[in-house]
């Protein structure tokens, strides 16, 4: 009996230890962030500050363009999100509830798109972009983004939508319903938390997404755009709080959805 | 007017012949019952006349209008799904009502109409809250509210009572019958439980394989059965049939089993002879076998092979020449595994089924 | 076929995403593929590829890229692997542990490397650590990338980072095992590894495989968090595709780079779906 106790203790020890693993570095860079810029340069740090300020996290907004980063990050995010779910949605209802010639095809497509590397869009699409005199705008990383997130939109709209019966619709139809009728006054409220989790995954998509936003922009960039163009010069306190930022809101809002974790991410890819 | 009319109606999935070639007709306010096993296009049939799915072929007539093209919405009927289907997002208010809010009918009239229906299914003090805390029972009663309170002209039911304990579904069935009667809507019922068949229509249609083999009333359909597969499918214990022999003897129609002789009467003697093969099978239920400790004329000697004492009779499994028959007795009847009994077939009440095309004859 | 009663309904409901993907995301790689192989005035030419393969930047990246997928790529799939055996446990506060494992998913790459960049940098906090233990007397400069640190201080991100994604595409596999058969293998008389190794993991061999593909191709593009840590001291395939692009102005080498990049994705998933090819009877 003590041996599976003990066994037992070890396990739970094992798991502790990777969560602490996990947690850690982020509670590192929190108290970076809420140090004063002295603390940051000093050495050695200690585990447990000693000082809180706002200082640094200050610094960072007030620095020249941040605060229109942070501006455009948002809005960059918020129309991926948009788009994704206004295009995306229909077409995951129309896979759960249909069947048709191609289905199969379709989903295939879709799930082809997640072997390609999608950053390597970015280099011919800047281009296309700049004869279409779209450079340098906010809809142009939207874009890039909708592109990234739309396979996943499609599939879990898709699979929420599975969950909803499709009698319900059915009898809504027979009780005085059209499809549309049906479709909002039924099958939409009931999707509707399924929905909201893939936007917001949508949103930390595009939110934390470097690569295609520093290609794609000059002057508007966003928030990871900006951070990353200037990380080499800027100092380390800048950078310190440029992660922050970046970090915090990608983590809260991954926090609302914890529980359509496994369905975004253990679906997509089956 | 609201009866149903279905003409010629074909349904296919695919290779799959779900319904094919169905004429039907419910008379106005008639309780119609579609029985059959899975698969036997009962559920299929009933969604062509909702509107849920489209026919391939044919045309569908609800009192005087040809609904054939009308969407759901537009057949004024109303649905009890085997699923329920009762809005999770809705209270039990909201989903009785919901059928009137789309008619958009006032204020006072839905509320009148909402608490009567909630009345007769005694769930009135349910009404605030939401499916989700509602028990199986309680969520079936919501479905069937649901669908009188829109006073349709046509009532389909889809399995409402499959998804229920035996208890339960025992209650249901009586209150549903009752209630139904009150309602006096035409009414069509499906399920592959033949008890509750027989126990709610007015008529019986069987089906199987996408067909309607047999519609009539539900003693008719149980003592007359069309064919072998309806007579083996209702009734418990399944109709028993011996394979039999026709021959003639002395100018007289015999029927050799290989349990021994039957002789039928005058009239069936009349019909059996004029079949082109010999071969039939006898069909006889268990409650038409009497029997006897000792042998008389016309009986037929078989061997106890199990008792099953049920209460109210015993079920007896006899061996009767090569085949094996039920036989229903008194609850007094002694009989012991191994015993030698005699039985006489009430020959009035013989199926003679064709056995090549399983079809069943009777004289008149 | 009745074209009154043709269901138009899917395909319009599917028309949008089809002409998005195709306009985002078929045409680009065309035009990839052209800015690769295609001059500005229309030839057709291997120039650009040639000079990728010449450039000595090349095989540097090259040659971090694929050390780094070799170094990542195991230690997180041992790591998802543990994680996501723990979670069918059934430990008091699952739902929280598998919380906290998920939260790299939310991540950013420049963030983690941000984030470990301050872990090893002279004044951070490893060497704070190390100092407070006393293994230190002053700081150790981990991040010179004449040394291999930098290579570790990525791995350790990376695998900081990402781990999450495997984990979460194991669990969801592990989920779909129905518990009959290591319940089964226990009463013949296997042990815990005995399960996992003849019954568990043969089972979890799509999911496995999915996650190992996702995983390598996410890895060819690494990128922010070389850069965060490394700056310029180190390169990949990826931050070369974006050096041509933004400082050189060449959107024909950074078009052949990202090719290749394409290129070595597609062949890693090819190898992994033959090599881990799983029969049609061996599934569930």
């Amino acid at each position: 009996m003590t041996r599976r106790r003990i066994g037992r203790g070890l396990v739970y020890l094992l798991a502790i230890m990777i969560a602490l693993w996990i947690l850690i570095p982020i509670y590192l860079i929190t108290i970076t962030a809420f140090s004063p810029k002295d603390v940051i340069y000093s050495w050695p740090k200690s585990l447990f500050p000693r000082v809180i300020s706002l200082e640094t996290l200050l610094f960072f907004i007030k620095a020249q363009y941040v605060l229109d980063s942070l501006k455009n990050s948002v809005i960059v995010a918020l129309l991926s999100l948009a788009i994704s779910l206004v295009i995306g949605a229909p077409a995951g209802y129309g896979l759960a509830r249909h069947t048709f010639p191609g289905k199969d095809v379709f989903r295939l497509m879709i799930l082809s798109t997640r072997a390609f590397p999608i950053v390597i869009l970015s280099i011919p699409l800047a281009v296309t972009f700049m004869q279409w005199g779209l450079y340098d705008s906010l809809i142009s990383v939207a874009f890039l983004h909708v592109a990234m997130a739309l396979p996943t939109t499609i599939l879990v709209t898709s699979s929420v939508f599975m969950g909803v019966s499709k009698e319900l619709e059915e009898a809504a139809q027979v009780f005085g319903c059209n499809r549309m009728q049906a479709f909002m006054r039924v099958a939409l409220p009931l999707a509707l938390p399924g929905l909201a989790a893939s936007a917001i995954f949508t949103f930390v998509l595009s939110w934390n997404e470097v690569f295609a936003a520093t290609i794609l922009t000059l002057y508007n960039r966003t928030l990871p755009a900006r951070l990353f163009i200037q990380l080499q010069a800027s100092p380390l306190p800048f950078r310190f709080a440029g992660g922050f930022f970046i970090l915090i809101p990608a983590i809260t809002f991954m926090f609302f959805i914890r529980r359509y974790l496994f369905s975004l991410w253990g679906i997509t890819l089956r | 007017m609201a009866e149903i009319r279905v003409e010629n109606v074909r349904k296919t999935f695919g290779k799959v012949k779900a319904v094919w070639d169905v004429n039907l007709n419910v008379r106005d306010r008639e309780f119609t019952v579609l029985l059959g096993p899975s698969g036997c296009g009962k559920t299929t049939l009933l969604r062509c006349i909702a509107g849920l799915e489209q026919v391939d072929q044919g045309r569908i007539f609800i009192g005087d209008r040809d609904v054939t093209d009308l969407p759901p919405r537009r057949r004024q009927l109303a649905m009890v799904f085997q699923s329920y289907a009762v809005f999770p997002h809705l209270t039990v208010f909201e989903n009785i009502a919901f059928g009137l809010r789309m008619q958009h009918k006032p204020k006072d009239e839905i509320e009148k109409q909402v608490q009567s229906a909630a009345k007769l299914l005694h769930i009135e003090e349910l009404l605030d809250r939401y499916p989700a805390q509602l028990s199986g029972g309680q969520r079936q009663r919501v479905a069937v509210a649901r669908a009188i309170a829109v006073q349709p002209q046509v009532l389909l039911l889809d399995e409402p009572l499959s998804n229920l304990d035996a208890l339960l579904r025992l209650e249901m069935r009586a209150e549903l019958k009752r209630l139904l009667e009150e309602i006096e809507t035409t009414t069509l019922y499906v399920t592959h439980d033949q008890v509750e068949a027989m126990s709610l229509g007015d008529r019986i249609a069987v089906m199987r394989d996408g067909q309607i083999l047999q519609y009539d009333t539900p003693l008719n359909v149980y003592n007359r059965p069309a064919n072998l597969f309806i007579g083996g499918f209702i009734g418990t214990p399944p109709m028993n049939f011996l394979e039999g022999e026709i021959r003639t003897e002395d100018d007289r129609v015999v029927v050799h089993t290989g349990g021994g002789d039957i002789y039928p009467p005058p009239k069936a003697q009349a019909m059996l002879r004029q079949l082109k093969e010999p071969e039939v099978l006898v069909g006889i239920r268990a409650e038409n076998i009497e029997t006897l400790h000792t042998p008389a004329e016309g009986t037929l000697q078989a061997e106890v092979l199990v008792v099953e004492p049920l209460g109210s009779h015993n079920l007896i499994t006899m061996q009767l020449g090569p085949e094996q028959i039920k036989v229903n007795t008194d609850a007094d009847f002694k009989a012991q595994p191994g015993q030698t009994l005699w039985l006489r077939l009430n020959a009035d009440k013989i199926c003679w089924i064709e056995k090549s095309s399983g079809r069943a004859m009777y004289p008149d | 076929m009745n074209l009154k009663r043709f269901n138009w309904e899917p395909y319009l409901l599917l028309l949008p995403s089809t002409l998005y993907l195709i306009l985002f995301f078929a045409w680009p790689m065309f035009q990839a593929f052209k800015l690769a192989f295609q001059t500005d005035d229309g030839h057709l030419t291997l120039a650009y590829m040639q000079r990728m393969f010449n450039d000595v930047m090349f095989a540097k990246a090259l040659r971090n890229t694929i050390m780094l997928i070799i170094a990542i790529v195991p230690i997180q799939f041992i790591l998802a692997l543990i994680m996501a055996l723990l979670m069918m446990e059934r430990l008091r506060g699952s739902d929280i542990l598998v919380y906290i494992y998920s939260i790299p998913l939310a991540i950013s790459d420049l963030a983690a490397g941000i984030i470990w960049f301050s872990i090893f940098t002279e004044r951070g906090y490893l060497n704070s650590l190390l100092y407070g233990l006393g293994l230190l007397e002053k700081p150790f400069l981990f991040l010179n990338y004449q040394t291999n640190w930098p290579f570790v201080a990525i791995v350790l991100a990376e695998v900081w980072r990402a781990t999450s994604i495997v984990f979460v595409i194991l669990v969801a596999g592990l989920q779909s095992i129905p518990r009959d058969y290591t319940e089964a293998a226990q009463v013949f008389g296997a042990n815990w590894f005995q399960r996992v190794w003849r019954v568990t993991l043969p089972l979890l061999r799509p999911s496995i495989q999915t996650a190992l593909i996702l995983r390598t191709i996410l890895a060819v593009q690494v990128f922010a968090v070389v850069v965060a840590i490394a700056g310029r001291g180190m390169t990949v395939l990826a931050a070369e595709a974006y050096r041509w692009y933004s400082e050189y102005r060449s959107p024909h080498m950074a078009a052949a780079y990202a090719m290749f990049i394409l290129v070595i994705s597609l062949a890693t998933a090819f190898v992994y779906l033959r090599a881990l090819r799983v029969k049609e009877e061996m599934t569930l």
